[in-house]
């Protein structure tokens, strides 16, 4: 059979699978639909965790990152895995016993105020909309890239298969369509990195091979790349060429991000008890792990296969007439260009002015079967893993985003007497239109989407991330101390980020603040709405009695009833 | 349960939560980071070992580190009486 059958069939059995489940998982009241009832077990949970936070970005173009970053590369590897330890130990079980439905839900409770509520609602709806724009591009591209249509037509695909789980179903359909999800993609993302580990060290284990010798003699994996690439001008793979100080920022900034997005939080209310939060969030890592320590080392073999395919084993360049398939099949979809600028007929890959190739980096993930001369059947796998992933992501933030539409602005703040049925009704309409706008920015992409996933970590990682942490932490911090910290943080981070990416985007490290990139301002966002908090809280009144009696009550697992309304 | 008791759970929950944040500041922030370059001098199999901590091993160590306090935090709700069920 050919790659395209496989592919057709690949991806139609994977969405059948979804909507089979969307149709038996039917939300039917407001709990269903917001924390799909509160009974999802701790290892469900994990798993539609990892399917929720692992999106289109880490499956496809993480290790092509990596692969081009080096070592650098490890900002992306531990950010986004550390946060999960912060996550487990410092927020879930604590916001699982307080048992309500959203962030700005506790925000406002917390600090007993609608405006606090209404920051949070802002930012958790922006964070998400930012997020989602991605998601859907990702689905349009997998689409016209492996099925051959049009990369729109792709993207309302996608939105079809979202709106129809994610609408019908609420978090209780998005659960357990994730669940499958996570199941569909790391089986994807494992079979070509264990093939090509095999072919490539001998190892079965990519985890392994990445640190193991090459077949055939040539030593370490990784002592030939750092040959390879020092001999084409590239610095060496593993040595970090980024200031060690934006290292650190940037690692944290993505690290307290990950535990402050609003659709990784919400996951651990739908778990039954205290103790089930703390141990779906190890479960949750156990699960992204797998996917996040194979990244690297697809990035290493990738990039070596590449070099020993373009440049020849003998360093010579490779006759373009006698390329393999792949390359001149990448070339239709502009992901990899060929200029033949000294007429020798053969291609080279470098970093200086001997350089003919242009290579975009998703390209190392995409191609990497068809690289390594994988079977038909596992080129399409890929695909199907890369929708997954596109598409569990996005259904978690649409979920975010109704919920904060019809829970926390409906129900909460314009219209508190509405019955559970209206309020079902308006979060299904939130929902749709969440989807529909979604569908919209993937099809007409502002041209700064990328830049604008800066914001959603360092937005999160500035306003939620102390207002949940001294909510629970610090029993002396009050309403006038988390406003104000929140305004702070997000006034200073945005600003910062719009300054030096649209404002001022040539300006290179020597003008940033102490060397540190808008990617890792975050951390010091954050910082500066610790201090702000802090101090605000204690210079004013303390939070009354019921609120102090409040953080008590959580701090103590007994008692974690079903999250509820009242 | 008497406020001093509920105090003393808290202060063995903070005293566990900071030796484990401890442990997952030294090897991601510590290892992967700042004593990185010093770390690269020692090689483990292919790896050199401020790389490997920064690529894999710090990984490894938050999942340990998440189940590690799952245990410890059971035994302490048992131990205060606060468990569910």
């Amino acid at each position: 059979m050919s790659v395209l059958t496989w592919t057709y069939l690949l991806v139609g059995a994977s969405f059948a699978l979804y909507i089979g489940i969307a149709i038996w998982s039917r939300a039917s009241h407001t709990r269903d639909f917001y924390v799909a009832g509160g009974g999802v077990s701790p290892l469900a949970n994990g798993m539609a965790t990892a399917a929720d936070w692992m999106s289109a970005a880490s499956f496809i173009s993480m290790a092509g990152l990596i692969s081009f970053m080096g070592r650098d590369g490890a900002v992306y590897l531990m950010g986004w895995t550390g946060g999960y330890v912060l996550l487990a130990l410092l927020l879930a079980p604590y916001l699982r016993k307080f048992g309500k439905f959203t962030i700005p839900d506790f925000i406002g409770d917390r600090y007993y105020s609608d405006t606090a509520r209404l920051v949070a609602l802002v930012c958790a709806v922006f964070v998400s909309f930012t997020y989602v724009a991605g998601q859907m591009r990702g689905v349009g591209i997998v689409f016209s890239r492996f099925l051959e249509v049009d990369i729109n037509l792709g993207v309302v695909i996608g939105m079809a298969i979202v709106f129809f789980y994610a609408v019908l179903g609420g978090m209780k359909g998005i659960t357990y369509t994730q669940v499958a999800q996570y199941c569909v993609l790391i089986f994807a993302y494992m079979v070509p990195a264990i093939f090509i580990s095999i072919l490539l060290t001998g190892h079965t284990l990519p985890q392994l091979g990445f640190g193991g010798s090459l077949e055939g003699g040539g030593g370490f994996l990784l002592d030939k790349l750092d040959g390879l690439s020092t001999e084409l001008g590239f610095a060496p793979y593993t040595n970090g060429q980024k200031p060690m100080i934006d290292v650190f920022c940037i690692t944290a900034a993505l690290m307290i991000g990950t535990a402050g997005l609003p659709h990784v939080i919400v996951r651990f209310f739908t778990v039954p008890k205290v103790r089930d939060a703390r141990k779906s969030a190890g479960w949750a890592l156990l699960f992204i792990a797998i996917l996040y320590t194979t990244a690297p080392a697809v990035a290493a073999f990738a990039r070596y296969n590449m070099i020993e395919t373009i440049n020849g084993s003998d360093g010579a360049g490779a006759l373009y007439s006698e390329a393999p398939s792949w390359i001149k099949n990448w070339e239709k979809t502009k992901l990899i260009k060929w200029e033949d600028k000294n007429g020798d007929g053969r291609m080279f890959y470098a970093k200086d002015d001997r350089n003919e190739m242009t290579i975009d980096r998703d390209i190392m993930v995409l191609a990497n079967p068809e690289i390594a001369k994988l079977p038909a059947w596992v080129i399409a796998l890929v695909a199907a893993g890369g929708l997954a992933a596109a598409l569990s992501t996005a259904a978690g933030l649409l979920l975010v985003i109704s919920s904060s539409i019809a829970h926390d602005l409906m129900k909460k703040m314009v219209m508190p007497n509405i019955t559970e049925k209206q309020e079902l009704l308006y979060a299904r309409l939130a929902a749709g239109i969440a989807v529909v706008i979604a569908g919209l920015l993937g099809i007409y992409p502002p041209a700064f989407v990328a830049q604008v996933v800066a914001f959603a970590f360092g937005l999160a990682a500035a306003s939620f991330f102390p207002a949940i942490f001294l909510g629970i932490f610090d029993k002396r911090a009050n309403m006038q101390g988390a406003i104000t910290g929140m305004v702070v943080g997000i006034v200073f981070t945005a600003s910062y980020i719009i300054y030096f990416k649209f404002v001022n985007p040539t300006a290179g490290a020597d003008e940033w603040l102490f060397k540190i990139s808008p990617e890792g301002i975050g951390f010091v966002g954050m910082l500066l709405n610790f201090a702000v908090t802090y101090t605000v809280s204690h210079l004013t009144a303390p939070p009354p009695e019921h609120i102090q009696h409040l953080v008590e009550d959580i701090r103590v697992p007994r008692g974690a009833g079903a999250a509820t309304h009242h | 349960m008497s406020r001093e008791r509920r105090q003393a759970y808290w202060v063995r929950n903070l005293g566990i939560v900071a030796k484990l944040l401890a442990i997952w500041f030294v090897v991601s922030y510590g290892f992967g980071i700042l004593l990185a370059d010093w770390l690269d001098n020692f090689k483990v199999f292919g790896f050199k070992l401020g790389f490997w901590f920064a690529q894999q091993g710090s990984i490894y160590v938050f999942v340990a580190l998440i189940f590690v306090y799952v245990r410890i935090m059971n035994k302490l709700d048992k131990e205060f009486d606060v468990h569910e069920d």
